[in-house]
């Protein structure tokens, strides 16, 4: 679903003129294809953003995942169900285009696996309630839009062509969660209170996922010259709360940030400080779900060994099959 | 798992080439065929599918881009709009 | 008695299909790797889908004003018919596919015959679900050969699944007064048929994947009258939760 920005870059020794060649094609807005020559530091930057992007997205799974065997109704079971299937098919066509940058897919779920790997801070938060799916969709689908849109032009060409695929498909994602908010906020009145305090769990977590504000994020510079990354962090941020607050009032919500006001001259909302020791603490592991959301992905990986191991020597026992037949 | 790598070619409607649209891992062609169906056409993106395993797809070297392809560049002749019309000829 | 008959026979088949789905749905995010986990919720969707089309059907039928999801979420364990089969825990992948290639075969014959039936409703939503279910067969199909001729492990497991759920397969086949009267109608599958030709088509498969049927013993029944396994409650319990804590709600 999304990428936190949290990527860096070191300088290289390569030869001047392929750099300025490199950055020449850039600027011109010319595609970076898998087989072009590529700074390495371009490389590893690009790795790290897109397979922290993949990895979001099959974490992703979890906290949803986790409501379909509950969802109230047949119509919202099948929303819910496709919409999570959504985010595991996205994770594979990040995995597919880290792929073109030469790393395998057994390294990407290793590195997530072995936790040397991030992903979105936002997915180590519960869900406990039927409206967090509300929310969920409605915010960190809203944030990671935001996010995406910008990567469709993203100069690496199977980054750019995958985030096209996954904006299209995701359309949905966030109608659907404000859909969900929209029927409880105007249900009982155990459904509002089900409503306002997914809003009150969900919403700072949301601002988070931006990534650090643009004054500690260390990589932006050098990730919008390469144009991997199209705003900064803040800009982005804005343009979500900007968006979201009259989509939060139309609900009658209540955004939970006393001192979050209108600025008309800078015509977008003030808004309080975020916490970033929380941030940085979940980012580190110490979420309220850091462990759980790992232990079931090492789960299913540990559990489903048997299953790939038999594929292959099925394949191989044919292969051999046909061989002894020729 | 050390299972292929295949790349997916999809056939958006009768009448239009497949084009490639993504990859995927199987550990055999059948598989890697469905497990295509249900990545890549869940919203009847298409009529037909191809995959073919990475490795037999051989690629022109891009570091011989301008060797190859520029040659083309010049040879304005080759399209229509190089030849002006009689305005009493118009479809041509 | 007629309507009667046709109500339950749409619940007989809404059901099988919902639980069918809802077991499917839990492997989301959990399968053995990415592209399957994607395949397995395809197939899921498509057989809650099913599950809709049918209750829907069971709807249009009924004299009281009842939806879809009053039939989904708020029927206790004794009204529902399915087949004990498909409310059985979602188990390990072996066991999920040795279910689901039951079920799906039972499903691409069943549909089969429904798409002739003579009750036009049922007859187009028949058709539909069979366009699907003919690839959920294929998969399967292809699954069981995999998982049975590859290691030793998967054979083992594999064959353990069959053991543990062949005794579940002769219910499937099972009818009722009402199903009998239905199918003279031209309405309903002949079962009877239906129990032969999955015979036929299954046992050479299993015995093609090297697997060993097993002999005879305890054969479950039931789910016809709602007299289910114990499985089912915890599954109505977490799936019906939302309409039973906030009851009379619009969601």
């Amino acid at each position: 679903m999304y990428s936190q920005g949290l990527t860096d870059a070191k300088g290289s020794e390569e030869p001047q003129e392929l750099l300025d060649a490199f950055q020449k094609k850039i600027d011109a807005e010319i595609k970076i294809e898998p087989r072009d020559w590529m700074p390495e530091a371009y490389r590893k930057t690009l790795i790290r953003q897109m397979s922290q992007h993949a990895h979001s997205e099959i974490v992703g799974q979890l906290p949803e995942g986790n409501w379909i065997t509950r969802a109230p109704t047949l119509k919202r079971k099948m929303i819910l169900l496709a919409k999570v299937q959504d985010e595991a098919g996205h994770g594979l066509y990040i995995y597919s285009a880290t792929e073109t940058l030469g790393v395998s897919r057994e390294q990407l779920t290793t590195e997530l696996l072995t936790g040397q790997a991030k992903y979105s801070s936002i997915f180590n938060y519960p869900t406990t309630s039927w409206a967090d799916i509300g929310a969920i969709g409605w915010l960190v689908d809203g944030a990671a839009i935001m996010n995406q849109v910008p990567l469709c032009r993203a100069s690496y060409g199977p980054y750019a062509r995958s985030m096209v695929r996954i904006c299209k498909e995701e359309s949905f994602h966030q109608r659907q969660g404000y859909e969900i908010m929209t029927v409880l906020a105007r249900g009982s009145e155990a459904q509002k209170i089900m409503a306002q305090k997914a809003l009150n769990r969900f919403w700072w977590p949301s601002l988070m996922m931006f990534g650090p504000s643009d004054k500690d994020s260390k990589h932006s510079e050098q990730s919008m010259k390469w144009k991997i990354k199209r705003f900064s962090n803040d800009d982005l941020r804005q343009k979500f709360i900007d968006a979201t607050v009259p989509q939060a009032e139309h609900l009658g919500l209540t955004i939970p940030d006393p001192e979050l006001k209108w600025n008309d001259d800078k015509q977008g909302y003030d808004h309080g400080e975020i916490n970033w020791d929380e941030f940085m603490n979940v980012i580190k592991g110490h979420g309220p779900c850091n462990h759980q959301r790992m232990q079931a992905r090492i789960k299913a990986h540990e559990e489903g060994a048997w299953v790939r191991d038999a594929v292959e020597v099925y394949q191989a026992n044919q292969q051999k099959i046909k061989e002894e037949a020729a | 798992m050390s299972s292929k790598l295949y790349e997916v070619f999809i056939r958006s409607k009768a009448g239009l080439n497949h084009r490639h649209v993504g990859s995927l891992h199987a550990s055999d062609e059948k598989m890697a065929l469905m497990n295509a169906r249900d990545v890549y056409t869940r919203r009847q993106e298409g009529v037909s599918i191809w995959v073919v395993e990475a490795k037999y797809i051989t690629a022109s070297n891009p570091a011989q881009e301008h060797q190859w392809f520029d040659p083309a560049e010049d040879k304005v002749y080759r399209h229509p709009t190089f030849y002006p019309l009689n305005k009493e000829v118009e479809n041509m | 008695m007629e309507a009667e008959y046709l109500y339950h026979y749409f619940l007989r088949l809404a059901d099988t299909s919902l639980t069918m789905s809802q077991r499917l749905a839990e492997w989301c995010g959990h399968g053995p790797y990415l592209e399957e986990d994607v395949a397995l919720t395809n197939i899921s969707l498509d057989i809650m889908g099913h599950a809709n089309l049918f209750y829907q059907l069971a709807v249009e039928i009924s004299e009281t004003d009842v939806s879809v999801d009053d039939l989904a979420f708020l029927r206790d364990v004794d009204g529902f018919r399915n087949p004990l089969l498909t409310e059985l825990p979602r188990g390990d992948f072996a066991y999920t596919m040795v279910k689901q290639y039951f079920v799906d075969s039972y499903s691409l014959l069943l549909y089969r015959a429904l798409s002739e039936s003579c009750y036009q409703p049922l007859a187009d939503v028949a058709k539909k679900a069979l366009t699907e279910v003919q690839y959920h067969h294929e998969r399967s199909h292809e699954w069981l050969k995999r998982l049975c001729m590859s290691t030793e492990e998967a054979q083992q497991k594999m064959q353990k699944a069959l053991d543990e759920l062949w005794f579940y397969t002769s219910e499937l086949f099972e009818s009722d007064e009402g199903m009998i009267y239905l199918q003279k109608q031209g309405i309903a599958a002949d079962m009877e048929s239906i129990r032969e030709q999955w015979h036929s088509m299954v046992e050479s498969h299993l015995i093609q994947c090297q697997l060993i049927l097993p002999e005879s013993g305890w054969v479950a029944t039931g789910g016809l009258q709602g007299e289910h396994s114990e499985h089912l409650g915890y599954m109505l319990a977490e799936m019906q939760f939302l309409q039973r804590a906030y009851p009379g709600c619009d969601w």
